[in-house]
């Protein structure tokens, strides 16, 4: 039986297709899941994708933390269920403290979107466990509020231990602490992301098709537990 | 009226990019000394009773601010239903 991952519409979402056409590829079935429904469906991991949800209006993901999908997802992944925020997605996943620190606006207030290269932090999550320590990858990067910032005893607590999931390399698109491009959380199931791994899965319409690690990783892991 | 006024600020220690944008601005209005602007969000809230001020802070803490990058200010506004008439002219 093949995985089934879920992917949350919110109002103003724009990434969920592409999330949905990734997780096929990766080897596993797509859920719609929608904002306003509590209902997981019994799916076994959870994508919370890019867009601008509930248009962005007061903080980026402030609304949707506050979602009825959101109650669940959040108690299901302290349950252990795997969540992956990308973007918008992540940017929700620290408004709902289920990741440390938040996205500000980028330093330089340019919308940044281009090909963005990354380091591998962390195999130690469910998201990233097919990809390798050390591991360059190029995948698109599109958001104007990707600054990851957290104060210092919280930035040394992740480099201590291992949360940093990736880091911008080469430069530094937003002026995120640390270059930091993706974080999880203390177990490794939910993970957030700024720059977009479900727009790097096909080689005609992405930079690379490194993105596709995240998904075929979470469909290897389940595919063991299952 | 029951109102409450809440004003979110970033905390002084993150980066400001619009308020750079703004001082970086002045030079062109003629504007020298400033030395830094920082800009956040004034949030008017009515009450449809009384001006309930431990709601506004529940609310605050909760939504309209983010404690890793924010800080909020609260106060109950006096009565301001005369106060817009003169507001055009002055901001000239």
């Amino acid at each position: 039986m093949t995985a089934r991952i879920g992917v949350v519409t919110f109002p103003g979402s724009l990434d969920d297709q592409d999330a949905a056409r990734a997780i096929g590829l990766g080897g596993a079935t797509p859920v719609a899941l929608w904002h306003a429904n509590a209902d997981l469906y019994g799916v076994d991991a959870v994508i919370l994708p890019g867009g601008f949800s509930y248009g962005d209006y007061l903080r980026c993901g402030a609304i949707a933390r506050f979602s009825a999908v959101m109650e669940s997802v959040a108690k299901a992944a302290g349950d252990g269920l795997p969540v992956l925020g990308i973007c918008n997605g992540f940017q929700t996943l620290c408004e709902a403290h289920l990741l440390p620190g938040a996205l500000t606006r980028n330093q330089n207030l340019h919308f940044r979107n281009r090909a963005q290269w990354l380091r591998v932090e962390s195999t130690s999550t469910v998201w990233t466990s097919g990809l390798t320590q050390g591991q360059e990858i190029l995948i698109p990067l599109k958001s104007g509020e990707g600054c990851y910032v957290a104060d210092a005893s919280t930035l040394d607590a992740l480099e201590a231990e291992g949360r940093v999931v990736a880091r911008y390399t080469r430069d530094n698109p937003n002026g995120s602490q640390r270059d930091i491009a993706a974080v999880r959380n203390e177990a490794g199931n939910v993970v957030g992301i700024m720059p977009h791994p479900e727009h790097a899965v096909e080689a005609l319409t992405g930079p690379s098709t490194d993105g596709l690690g995240f998904f075929t990783s979470v469909v290897a892991h389940l595919g063991a537990v299952v | 009226m029951a109102r409450v006024v809440v004003d979110v600020m970033l905390k002084p220690e993150i980066l400001d990019p619009q308020g750079q944008a703004v001082v970086n601005a002045l030079p062109r209005l003629g504007v020298s000394n400033v030395r830094s602007v920082r800009i956040g969000k004034r949030i008017e809230i009515d009450f449809a009773g009384d001006a309930d001020l431990d709601r506004a802070k529940d609310i605050a803490n909760r939504l309209l601010a983010n404690p890793v990058i924010e800080d909020f200010a609260l106060r109950v506004e006096a009565d301001t239903t005369d106060a817009a008439g003169d507001a055009g002219e002055d901001a000239r």
